[in-house]
């Protein structure tokens, strides 16, 4: 409530210890007088900024562009042309057991140089949906000894009261079209080995887990597992069980190694087994060469160079700008009080 | 006796009901004891038997007092309360409660450990500050008073054991542990002195007087089988009253509040005191006193309240948005995608119960955009603010030397209210001046005496002298249209001639301050006893006979140095009496009816004792503005001394009395130029019968009975007030803190307006109005006052148009003036401030008093203060800072958004009120300018940007439920989401909060102009805050598009293989931390190492964190196992990505400011340059030019007063010059 000080004589003994201890003690910290460095923007500086932006966007961007323009990439959508001219209900047709094999054939219509990749693309697959996501168990890919871990793999955790290796829809779903290419009726070997992540085979991916009941239920989703071959060896199930951001995606089936020549036909015999139809799927092949960038990707190189072009034309305007308005810098002019003398 | 205590006890269960009730009658002094019953009047104290109170019916409570908010066992729920009164963290509770749950995006952990974090944080802040008020309390409540023990002995005793009833005895200087029955003094006629400056502020002397009946109990023994009863009133807060009846030795005494000694008042003069215990501890009237300070908030907190509902509702609407599109896709397409197992699914994705599935999507929706809503900004504007008020207290500039007090910052949640502040309501003793006279100048017969310079006269002298230098140099005469484009020799010539007439006076020195308390006289025509040789000797004589006899002082003899000290009622009397001493007329003793006054120097050369006596005291009032007393000296004569206010002397003189009129009027005008409080001193003899015939009249009307007793005495003493003989004037100076002109120069430059209110009488008010330069001569006055007449005689409609009419007028006269450099000053007294305050005339005082340059109310109330601050605050809508020292301006401290307490001097209640506490007045300028400006920007910045973070952040998640079917998936990792505001972008912010400046402290002073920025808001305005949102989803598009389609759906990388979600998600929240790191790196003006480190370094944690989370086992890391080593850090178009995106994102927040700055700077931006070109070393004059420029246009302090005096002296020559016929308009 009140004072400290019902000082009475004889306490300034006291009182100036007191006021030792209360003082504050200087530091540039404490009395906020740190050295520091307080870069303004000037005129040149944000010129300069611009331009070095632009001096280094533009040349990625051309060289992003370049590299994207080297890639060949061949797109061949085969959904609705590999299922049979008279078939209406195609979803009928593809979950029927029928013989679905189907041949199509790929013209190459540049060099494409050793390892041209395979991949199949899915349009309109939620592979990102929360449930799907979510519909996998990890410890028993990766343990033998957590088989029974499926918890997390509702509604394709158990079957007759056994655990699935490997649970979870996102299994359970596995894409199971398959592709054979010729060329000139010389069969080109498809390289499967390597198109998984290494760390994924190694350690997320179990040496001694063997698929298990999969695919034993009453509903068949996609493709059967070998159960003699462990999931660490099951690349195509490695590779499908990473889930894609978006509901197009398109995942790495395997490698041809060997050089393709411009104008070379390539026969593709494929197994049409994977149900899109219900959803309005599209199914595509795709045979691609890789650059540094990774795939065919104009987008990159238009983007830095949209962004360089940007940033010369920012600096070119504050340029000329600057060269008709100039203000000299730290001009007190144009400080408010000397702008507007009197009307605060 | 027992009855008694039954009917005591049926009385006490009215006390809780009614114990508020006021007293309705006080019949004071009034012959009978008074029949204590009814409501209110309950209380029994049984002297010296302290032992009865501890039984039930009797037990009042203990002397322990607590103003803590928690104790041990309520802190808890209490302080959990207090941090789920926060919308937001109701909602991130709700959120933590549902984690559990499958409807929530996220693991429970992600949402309950920011919570925990958060609420921890500000609890543990909470309870540092109870712990701080609970070690005051103890400290308090451990104070020793001496208690009766029994038989006679008193012993020591801590203040919590004091019980009603117990004797206590207290020594001098020591402060009364509870509200005290006065029984006897160390003086035998039973009286003692008490301040009371913590209960009002007033730092003079009360007397206080026992009782006769107990004047006996003067020692310890006494008390052996001392008893007796008191009954009174209920505990109640009037300080002022006080209704009981003391029975003792088988009489009834009735009482009165001039024997109570109140708690926290401190007994001064007298050597000890007995008092019995009445009220204890929260009983006692300082204790049912002070209130609940009431939570303040900032403007800026306010404001962030309505951007975080504005937030709410985006999250609402785009949680919406989200269920809707989840229903759609659920009901219209899920049932189609069989790889989801449609007929075997939960419920919250059923389409078949598709209403369920949609409401808890909802919920998952709301849960998930929760990123929105920054849910660490709170606490961390706390840690800022913590932080921030750190440095306040540490800033060794605003450490009192002399007191050994630092600032203080009492409550960190106003700091950038400090930077907004629009009006300053300051109080006037203590707070602006130190309540200190020193007499510095008199004129006597028509000589003005006293070679030494007011403050004013300095610093009005120097500044001018420099002026006058800059101007001649400069020609800048923009301000003086009429006189521009005079040759520059006449220039020079007229400035010389005006150095001529203002630097004469500035010859004193400022370090030579007068070495005796109260006397800052200095001329040797006066000193040591060369009056004598004087022709006007005589005349001398009787002046300085006036200062030692007119007066009501009482003296008090050191024994050691055998010097007299006075205790004055008004600190004027004590400057008068010390001056007189000086001069050699040593008053030193005071009888009730004579004064002796030892003559030093005198005609015979040798110390003469001579004794007044006095006939007569004719008291001073406020109306009367005048005292007089009237003696017969040891000659026999009758002489009439009086003393009073110019006006009012002028006024009553005689004929021949008029003789010095004129050069004493030059010399008043003078004083009161230069800031000093003048009395004109006269004198009359009388002959015998004279006095006899009105001593007469004057006797009756003194035993007159009635309620024109007051008038007649009045009427009385009017007619002797007559035909006196003026002999001259006293210039007093009421000492300033040290300082105080200066800083208020300095904020009114920055634009703020300052109104005094004071309880002070008017002159006093108006005087320290002067000395502030609050006012000047020239400047229009408006005194709206009430006749006291009026007020008793007529109806209170009359009253209120009385005063309307007198405001209405005002305001006229306002609006009329043409001239712009015109300046008013409304003056206000607090009777009529009664009548202003009501409802339906405050709008138009307001209105008025904002039309003034500056608002002195006087006589007011610690009530009124508050009203007065409340009208202000809430009829203007700006941000209000009250500054006071005394317990009476507690309820204006607590009122004002901010409250300041002078801190050092004794009195704490202001300070204990208050939400920053300083030594001196002069340190707000440096709270206000430098901290309250430094604050402002941060916590706007940093607010804003905290906004634009969260909105980038929290977006980018809304847009990938639209490519994941609003199914509730999130991109990011969970470990991502809750590093994100926790860890990677919380510490760049803080610093931004803590360290940033805009610019250096000393430019702040400098340029106080730059004030103006916070004020008005311009670092905080919707426009502001909206551009930053709207720079958050730019952002928010930018990065989530821009990975998106780079990511989109072929390889990224040599060797073929596509991204996942964890890919695309890490590098789409790396964008996100360079993007906002390099944003907050644009945002600052001001690197140390500190930033340096905060800003590159989280950055750099990102990649570590990555780097760790990767190396971890799949266990942990799931997803982002080894995500960086492997998959991303050998792509380059991660790295590209990166780049490109940071770049876009803040390239037109860049283009924005380097526009802004290129071709519309602010004031501080130029600041900046010119630092940073360090022109303000290469071109000194244009600095300091532009520094004195920086500054609002005010009409207060010095600077305009100096304004106004060259104004008016270069008018006066122009008017020479024309006069001379010099056409000065033209060439010739």
């Amino acid at each position: 409530m009140s004072s400290s000080g019902a000082a009475g004589a004889g306490s300034t003994d006291s009182t100036a210890a007191r006021r030792n201890t209360k003082r504050p003690k200087y530091s540039k910290f404490t009395q906020q007088e740190l050295p520091a460095c307080k870069p303004i923007l000037t005129p040149r500086a944000v010129i300069s900024a611009f331009l070095l932006v632009s001096v280094v966007f533009v040349p990625v961007g051309v060289a992003s562009l370049l590299a994207s323009r080297k890639v060949v990439e061949i797109v061949y959508r085969y959904d609705s042309k590999c299922i049979p001219k008279n078939v209406t209900n195609k979803v009928a047709y593809i979950q029927s057991s029928a013989d679905k094999a189907c041949s199509i054939t790929l013209n190459v219509t540049k060099h494409m140089k050793s390892p041209v990749y395979i991949y199949y693309q899915l349009d309109n697959f939620y592979q990102n949906h929360r449930r799907y996501v979510k519909s996998r168990s990890d410890e028993q890919l990766r343990k033998r000894g957590e088989e029974n871990e499926t918890s997390t793999c509702k509604p394709e955790d158990m079957v007759n009261g056994r655990a699935i290796v490997p649970c979870g829809l996102i299994a359970w779903s596995l894409f199971n079209d398959t592709y054979s290419f010729s060329v000139n009726k010389r069969n080109l070997t498809v390289n499967k080995k390597g198109i998984s992540w290494k760390s994924d085979r190694n350690h997320k991916f179990g040496k001694d887990v063997f698929p298990k009941n999969f695919q034993n239920s009453s509903i068949i989703g996609g493709a059967h597992l070998n159960e003699s071959i462990p999931l660490r060896e099951q690349e195509d199930l490695i590779v499908w069980m990473r889930t894609a951001a978006l509901p197009t995606f398109r995942k790495l089936y395997g490698k041809i190694e060997e050089d393709l020549k411009e104008g070379e036909l390539v026969n593709v015999t494929l197994n049409n087994n994977y149900n899109t139809y219900s959803f309005n799927g599209k199914k595509k092949l795709v045979l691609s060469t890789t650059t540094w960038l990774g795939g065919k990707n104009d987008f990159l190189g238009i983007a830095y160079l949209t962004v360089g072009g940007l940033c010369f034309f920012l600096a070119l305007a504050f340029t000329i700008v600057y060269f008709v308005k100039p203000r000299q810098l730290g001009d007190p002019s144009y400080l408010s009080w000397n702008r507007n003398p009197g009307g605060h | 006796m027992t009855k008694g205590r039954i009917r005591a006890r049926i009385r006490r269960s009215h006390l809780y009901t009614f114990g508020c009730l006021r007293p309705q009658t006080t019949e004071e002094g009034g012959p009978h004891p008074l029949q204590l019953h009814g409501p209110g009047y309950s209380r029994t104290v049984y002297c010296n038997q302290p032992l009865i109170h501890e039984k039930k019916s009797l037990f009042y409570c203990n002397n322990n007092i607590s103003t803590t908010k928690y104790n041990v066992l309520t802190f808890l729920p209490k302080a959990l309360f207090e941090q789920f009164r926060r919308v937001a963290n109701i909602y991130f509770l709700l959120a933590a409660c549902l984690s559990a749950s499958p409807i929530s995006p996220f693991s429970p952990l992600s949402m309950i450990a920011p919570l925990a974090f958060v609420v921890g944080l500000s609890m543990a802040k909470e309870a540092l500050e109870d712990s701080r008020r609970f070690l005051q309390d103890v400290k308090v409540n451990n104070r020793k008073v001496s208690v009766h023990k029994s038989n006679g002995e008193f012993v020591p005793r801590s203040w919590q054991r004091v019980m009603v009833g117990d004797v206590v005895k207290v020594e001098k200087d020591q402060f009364f542990p509870a509200d005290l029955l006065l029984l006897s003094s160390s003086y035998e006629d039973g009286i003692c002195y008490v301040e009371t400056m913590n209960l009002d502020g007033e730092t003079n002397l009360k007397v206080k007087r026992s009782l006769e009946a107990t004047l006996s109990l003067d020692n310890d023994g006494a008390f052996w089988d001392f008893s007796g009863t008191i009954h009174c009133e209920d505990p109640n807060p009037n300080l002022y009253s006080f209704v009981g009846n003391f029975e003792y030795e088988r009489q009834v005494y009735p009482l009165d509040p001039s024997q109570i000694l109140l708690r926290d008042s401190k007994l001064r003069n007298t050597d000890y005191i007995y008092g019995v215990v009445i009220f204890t501890g929260h009983d006692s009237k300082v204790m049912q006193n002070s209130t609940k300070s009431p939570s303040k908030r900032s403007t800026i907190e306010k404001k962030m309240d309505h951007i975080i509902y504005t937030l709410f509702t985006v999250l609402i609407l785009i949680s919406f948005i989200s269920s809707i599109g989840f229903v759609v896709k659920t009901k219209f397409q899920v049932p189609k995608w069989w790889y989801l197992q449609p007929d075997n699914i939960e419920y919250q994705y059923d389409p078949k119960k598709i209403m369920l599935a949609g409401m808890s999507h909802l919920i998952t929706a709301l849960i998930l955009y929760g990123y929105l809503i920054p849910i660490s900004l709170y606490v961390s504007i706390e840690i800022v603010k913590v932080l921030q008020a750190s440095f306040i207290n540490q800033d060794i500039q605003m450490y009192d030397e002399e007191t050994g007090t630092p600032a203080d910052a009492r409550t960190s949640n106003l700091n950038e209210e400090l930077g907004q502040v629009d009006t300053i309501l300051s109080d006037k003793t203590g707070t602006l001046t130190c309540n200190q006279m020193d007499f510095l100048k008199c004129s006597i017969a028509g000589t003005s005496y006293g070679v030494r310079s007011s403050e004013v006269e300095l610093a009005a002298a120097k500044q001018m002298a420099s002026d006058m230098e800059e101007q001649d140099t400069e020609s800048d005469l923009s301000n003086f249209p009429m006189i521009k484009g005079r040759v520059p020799r006449q220039n020079v010539r007229r400035a010389e001639e005006i150095e001529l007439e203002t630097v004469v006076t500035s010859k004193g020195d400022e370090d030579k301050r007068p070495a005796i308390k109260g006397f800052g006289f200095e001329d040797s025509r006066l000193m040591n006893g060369n009056w004598l040789k004087d022709p006007k000797a005589d005349i001398m004589l009787l002046f300085f006979r006036i200062l030692s006899v007119c007066h009501t002082a009482i003296p008090e003899v050191n024994e050691e140095t055998g010097i007299c000290t006075y205790e004055a009622e008004s600190p004027d009397e004590g400057a008068f009496l010390v001056a007189a001493r000086e001069f050699g007329f040593e008053f030193f003793r005071r009888t009730q009816s004579t004064v002796v006054v030892r003559e030093k120097f005198s005609a015979s050369g040798g110390v003469v004792e001579r004794e007044y006596k006095i006939l007569n005291l004719l008291d001073f009032t406020s109306k009367r503005k005048r005292m007089s007393v009237i003696v017969r000296d040891e000659e026999g004569n009758i002489i009439l001394f009086c003393k009073g206010a110019d006006s009012i002397i002028f006024d009553r003189l005689s004929e021949n009395g008029k003789m010095y009129l004129e050069a004493t009027t030059r010399h008043l005008n003078e004083y009161g130029e230069n800031g000093l409080r003048t009395l004109a001193l006269a004198y009359k003899r009388l002959n015998e019968q004279e006095y006899t015939e009105w001593n007469n009249e004057f006797h009756k009307a003194r035993t007159a009975v009635g309620t024109d007793r007051e008038a007649l005495l009045e009427e009385v003493s009017d007619l002797m007030e007559r035909e006196l003989i003026l002999i001259g004037a006293t210039a007093v100076e009421d000492k300033l803190q040290k300082g105080v002109p200066q800083c208020i120069d300095k904020l009114a430059q920055a634009g703020l307006k300052i109104w005094v209110l004071t309880g002070d009488k008017m002159e006093t008010a108006i005087n320290i109005g002067f000395a502030c330069s609050l006012l000047r001569q020239g400047m229009k006055q408006i005194c709206i006052t009430l006749d006291s007449d009026a007020v008793t005689n007529d109806r209170l409609e009359v009253v209120k148009g009385n005063i309307l009419n007198q405001i209405t007028n005002a305001a006229q006269m306002i609006n009329m003036e043409k001239d712009p450099h015109a300046a008013f000053a409304l003056i206000i007294d607090g009777k009529t401030l009664t009548y202003a305050l009501e409802d339906d005339m405050k709008h138009q005082f307001l209105g008025l008093a904002v039309d003034c340059a500056s608002v002195i109310c006087c006589r007011v109330s610690p009530k009124q203060k508050a009203l007065v601050t409340r009208l202000v605050k809430e009829g203007t809508g700006k941000t209000t800072l009250a500054i006071g020292d005394g317990a009476n301006d507690v309820g204006m401290i607590q009122e004002a958004d901010i409250g300041v307490g002078i801190s050092g001097v004794e009195g704490m209640q202001a300070v204990m009120a208050s939400d920053f506490s300083i030594a001196q007045f002069r340190f707000l300028e440096r709270l206000l300018v430098i901290h309250g400006h430094w604050c402002y920007k941060r916590i706007a910045q940093m607010i804003c940007y905290f906004f634009y973070k969260n909105i980038a952040f929290g977006l980018t998640i809304f847009y990938f439920e639209a490519f994941a079917g609003f199914s509730g998936q999130s991109v990011y990792d969970d470990w991502y989401m809750i590093l994100f505001n926790v860890v990677l972008t919380s510490l760049p912010v803080i610093s931004l909060g803590v360290f940033e400046q805009d610019v250096p402290s000393e430019v702040c002073l400098q340029f106080p102009a730059l004030y103006q920025q916070g004020p008005k808001n311009l670092f905080f305005d919707w426009y502001r805050i909206l551009g930053w949102m709207g720079n958050g989803l730019y952002s928010s598009l930018i990065i989530f598009f821009l990975v998106i389609i780079i990511f989109y759906d072929q390889a990224f990388r040599i060797n073929g293989q596509t991204a996942d979600m964890a890919a695309v998600g890490t590098t789409m929240f790396t964008c996100i931390i360079c993007a906002v790191n390099c944003q907050i790196a644009l945002t600052m003006s001001h690197f140390t190492w500190i930033q340096h480190l905060f800003v590159w370094g989280s950055i750099a944690t990102w990649y570590l964190f990555l780097l760790l989370y990767g190396v971890l086992p799949p266990k942990y890391s799931k997803t982002a196992y080894q995500i960086l080593i492997e998959v991303l850090a050998p792509a380059p178009i991660y790295w590209t990505a990166t780049l490109l995106v940071t770049v876009a994102c803040i390239l037109p927040y860049l283009a924005h400011i380097s526009f802004q700055r290129c071709f519309n700077p602010m004031d501080h931006h130029i600041i900046q340059e010119i630092k940073y070109y360090k022109k303000d070393i290469e071109d000194r004059h244009m600095w300091t030019r532009e520094s004195s420029k920086a500054r609002q246009e005010t009409k207060i302090g010095f600077t305009a007063r100096v304004e106004a005096k060259i104004r008016q002296l270069k008018g006066r020559l122009q008017k020479k010059q024309s006069a001379l016929g010099v056409p000065s308009p033209t060439y010739t």
